[in-house]
């Protein structure tokens, strides 16, 4: 990959004049970029194929102009749906170009999901992938009126459907040559309408208590966010970014749409989901921004491998991560270096780390970020360890990204950083985390009531709870229906307690249960690979992810687990008893958001049973349930789970 | 099933004529007559130990009858061996997986594609002109024809061994499908497989014969009789080595001979999910 560009060299930033819209920048970009430079690549049959600005232009502009040909009109609302690809980032800026306002759904939403969105947004048009999207949107046409045409790319499996709904989008684009051949005008004077406070985008929120909320963003919304962040950390236009995460997930538009339409960095697709590793390791972005979970899987990634390497190696492995470790530690806490230490590191660095980094395709990466949901301080120190200059944002859908973000040599693993520029964030007298900027959202589509209490004074009121410690940096603590009361009436966050049960590469998932109880329990749930990898060195037959959960072999693994995560833990926050879940939490089964946050309250009703059996004396709990698919079939499932009690 | 005519389903592409195949004094295969047209999916069921994989083996060419003619495209073909059969357009899988473990995915693929390389071993070693250029065609065949239809990209690299049962059978599929063969012999793709494997196997033999692409023929002898309903244009039921009938799905089911040797009891008839 090019490297080498001095950051004085390229420009600054662009003005973002309150005028200036999504489509506005992009023609000036395209016209300024033209075909010398690669805009995004996709692979596509085992090789990367670039996609110059000039492709990208003109495949957006005979979108739009296909769209306005369906009928589009200011202000329709265009909802896409499907796996990462350059398809869907045109689909996304034909439709703002168009005048329309875009809507993204998550890849894996269930069609109730889609109904729901699809309805409420008004869409008018829907940009499918493949025929599965199809279906689903050919199910619910009915029960969404509005919604007029669908579209969609890949032929495979289309041959037999003939509904007029139905479009292939080379068919839009078409369309769109005609129009541009009657009006050769037309794109630029739509493109030349707007301004940066109409609405851009609609993005719906993961509610982790009720509906989707479905929030406003304008263009300047966007404009500005990617403006502030990247005054913070610069990117240049010849770093690489690897777009593989949700386009519903506003931390994906933020680095897709308002920072790379703004610097013009490449914006490279993967192959397939399956793939995005690999392709990454291919890549070596430059910048990038992932969910925890993202982290915490690369974490088990090195953690089982090590398990799994020779003595030799992982004896180099253990002294290297001592070394990687202290120095981390040394920075946390802005320590001078020694030159033994600093000499001991490089040499570390050379022989080991960066041979991780590289497999993990984290090489060139100059910023990562981590946000989203929390983050362990154990997965944080793991990645400092390494040398990946990890740091943490807060921000949520509402802000158009994020408002605070860790600055580089100035990171502190239980906190989330200083503001970035352009955003005040305060903290009110209930504690509550309230935000004001020229990114905070518009309101939420038809909901008055939920704008009206987010929406206060030109401030964003959160509903996290938070504080701002001695250095000014911003504590974020949890939701604030979440924190729990414990026995000696101390305030604590259960997220925390999970994300430190989950730095063991043999717990996914973990739920923990204590508000106002006199202990801490959890439930927790075994990484089928991992665990199951360990009971096959351990010659210990299993058929299912039920079955081997319940192993009493696993139970005691699993203890030594949270024995380990009980370390300096306050006795009163201690994991006192826990069962393994014989299923993996799903967000298919609304026991988290898509974006993986834990559903707390439904859970808990959904498992009340075993929430009970956990604070009562019993050793086991019968499970008899039934599991209803994604097609309506049904099993039944008849189980016992243990309780195990850990051993002081 | 519909839209046989889109399929074209037409002349006859394989033809079994009185074929008998005994191994010392068991009868696997009795005066066996066949005909399979262009385009269709036909199936062949019976009990176990029918005879159905010996006659797979017999059409495939592992096995030679000692009655009986086996015509392909009317072109009599019973001296042609395996491979020579698998030149003029005869691909098959195995019902237990017959794929190169220590071999990676691409590497098994590319084995299947083997037949249609020309180009000799001098300008193999010297590597230009034709020899590039045919390496780059069959990369694109084996890449945008296979790899993507079967969905197996992030298998690419891995060895086969290593992957479940599930996806080493697709793998036997799509080494199947780099011959280009015009006439597709499944020795029960579904053995073994899960509800979903099942389901995307069922997907793939329904495109392999449907897409305009591929619109191959398919010889396909399964036990789940769900499936075998639903794909095929015709039944061929076989048992003890005779055939006792050969016909639609709708007129099988509803013969009561067949009813009596092999669906005989109801749960047999019963399906998955």
């Amino acid at each position: 990959m090019p490297q080498g560009v001095n950051a004085a060299e390229e420009p600054t930033g662009i003005e973002i004049e309150k005028d200036l819209t999504i489509p506005k920048l992009f023609h000036r970009q395209a016209k300024r970029f033209g075909e010398g430079r690669v805009a995004m690549r996709e692979k596509e049959f085992g090789i990367w194929r670039p996609v110059t600005w000039r492709d990208y232009f003109e495949n957006v502009k005979y979108l739009a102009l296909g769209l306005v040909k369906l009928g589009l009109k200011k202000g329709d609302k265009v909802s896409m749906i499907g796996d990462n690809r350059p398809e869907g980032l045109w689909a996304e800026m034909a439709a703002v170009c168009a005048g329309g306002v875009g809507v993204w759904l998550f890849q894996d939403s269930l069609i109730d999901e889609v109904k729901y969105i699809i309805d409420h947004s008004d869409s008018k048009f829907l940009f499918g992938e493949t025929q599965e999207e199809v279906d689903k949107a050919l199910s619910i046409i009915r029960e969404c009126p509005k919604l007029k045409k669908i579209i969609w790319d890949d032929p495979k499996g289309m041959r037999n459907y003939r509904q007029d709904c139905l479009i292939s989008l080379d068919e839009v684009r078409e369309l769109g040559q005609e129009l541009d051949r009657e009006q050769p005008t037309l794109f630029d004077r739509l493109v030349q309408e707007g301004h940066g406070d109409d609405l851009a985008l609609l993005f719906y929120t993961s509610g982790t208590t009720s509906l989707p909320k479905g929030a406003l963003l304008s263009h300047n919304n966007m404009l500005t966010m990617g403006k502030h962040l990247m005054e913070v950390d610069p990117c240049l236009s010849t770093d690489d970014y690897v777009s593989y995460l949700p386009f519903a997930w506003i931390g994906e538009q933020m680095m897709s749409i308002s920072c790379g339409l703004q610097i013009g960095y490449t914006i490279n697709f993967p192959e397939g989901p399956g793939t995005a590793p690999e392709n990454i390791r291919e890549i070596g972005p430059h910048v990038m921004f992932a969910p925890p979970r993202m982290w915490e899987q690369m974490t088990r990634t090195v953690q089982v491998k090590y398990l799994d390497a020779t003595w030799t190696k992982r004896k180099c492995f253990e002294a290297a991560s001592r070394i990687g470790y202290h120095v981390a530690d040394m920075r946390f806490k802005k320590k001078r270096i020694p030159w033994y230490w600093s000499a001991l590191d490089k040499l570390s660095k050379v022989c080991v780390q960066n041979k991780i980094k590289d497999h993990l395709g984290l090489t060139n990466v100059r910023n990562a970020y981590t946000g989203g949901a929390a983050m362990g301080p154990d997965h944080f120190r793991f990645f400092h360890s390494l040398g990946v200059n990890l740091k943490q944002i807060y921000g949520q859908t509402e802000v158009a990204g994020i408002s605070v973000v860790h600055r580089s040599g100035d990171i502190k693993f239980d906190t989330v950083g200083h503001p970035i520029p352009g955003t005040e964030v305060k903290i009110t007298p209930e504690g509550e985390i309230i935000t004001r900027s020229s990114s905070v959202f518009l309101g939420y589509y038809k909901n008055p009531s939920a704008t009206a209490k987010a929406l206060r004074d030109g401030w964003l009121y959160s509903d996290d709870k938070g504080f701002v410690d001695d250095d000014g940096h911003l504590v974020v603590f949890d939701r604030t229906k979440d924190v729990f009361t414990l026995r000696d009436g101390k305030p604590f966050s259960p997220q925390y307690l999970e994300t430190r049960l989950k730095f063991s590469p043999y717990i996914t998932d973990s739920w923990v249960i204590g508000d106002k109880r006199d202990f801490i329990t959890a439930v927790l749930c075994i990484d089928y690979a991992v665990v199951g990898k360990w009971a096959d060195d351990k010659k210990l037959n299993y058929t299912s992810y039920q079955e081997l959960s319940q192993k009493p072999e696993v139970y005691d693994l699993i203890e030594k687990q949270i024995a380990q995560a009980n370390q300096d833990l306050p006795v009163t926050a201690k994991v006192k008893k826990f069962t393994n879940l014989y299923k993996t939490l799903d967000p298919d089964d609304d026991e988290l958001t898509r974006t993986r946050k834990l559903r707390r309250a439904f859970v808990e009703k959904r498992y009340q049973e075993i929430v009970d059996a956990l604070y009562s004396d019993a050793e086991t709990v019968h499970i008899d349930t039934t599991i209803k698919y994604e097609d309506g079939r049904e099993s039944r499932i008849r189980t016992d789970m243990q309780i195990r009690k850990v051993k002081a | 099933m519909n839209g046989s005519h889109e399929r074209g389903i037409g002349e006859v592409l394989l033809e079994l004529q009185e074929v008998s195949m005994h191994f010392g004094k068991v009868r696997a295969l009795a005066d066996v007559n066949l005909k399979i047209r262009k385009g269709e999916i036909h199936s062949v069921i019976g009990p176990n130990g029918a005879g159905k994989t010996v006659m797979m083996n017999v059409i495939s060419g592992l096995y030679r009858p000692q009655k009986g003619d086996i015509h392909y495209k009317g072109r009599r073909i019973n001296h042609l061996k395996p491979n020579e059969r698998a030149c003029i357009g005869i691909s098959r899988t195995f019902q237990k997986v017959e794929v190169f473990g220590g071999m990676t995915v691409l590497d098994n693929i590319r084995l299947g594609r083997h037949i249609h390389l020309k180009s000799g071993i001098l300008s193999g070693a010297l590597y230009f002109g034709k020899t590039a250029r045919e390496e780059i065609e069959h990369r694109a065949f084996i890449e945008q024809e296979i790899i993507d239809f079967l969905e197996i990209e992030q298998l690419r690299h891995k060895p086969v061994g290593m992957l479940p049962y599930g996806l080493q059978k697709r793998v036997e599929l799509g080494r199947a499908l780099a011959l280009e063969p015009e006439l597709l012999i499944l020795d029960e793709p579904l053995a073994g497989l899960n509800l979903e494997e099942t389901e995307d196997m069922a997907r793939f033999i329904i495109d392999i014969n449907e897409e305009k692409r591929w619109r191959v023929t398919c010889l396909l002898v399964e036990h789940d009789m769900g499936v075998v309903m639903d794909l095929s244009d015709r039944v061929f039921v076989l048992n003890f080595g005779n055939m006792i009938m050969d016909g639609t799905p709708a007129e099988v089911q509803s013969s009561p001979e067949v009813i009596k040797a092999y669906l005989g009891e109801e749960e047999l008839y019963a399906t998955r999910g």
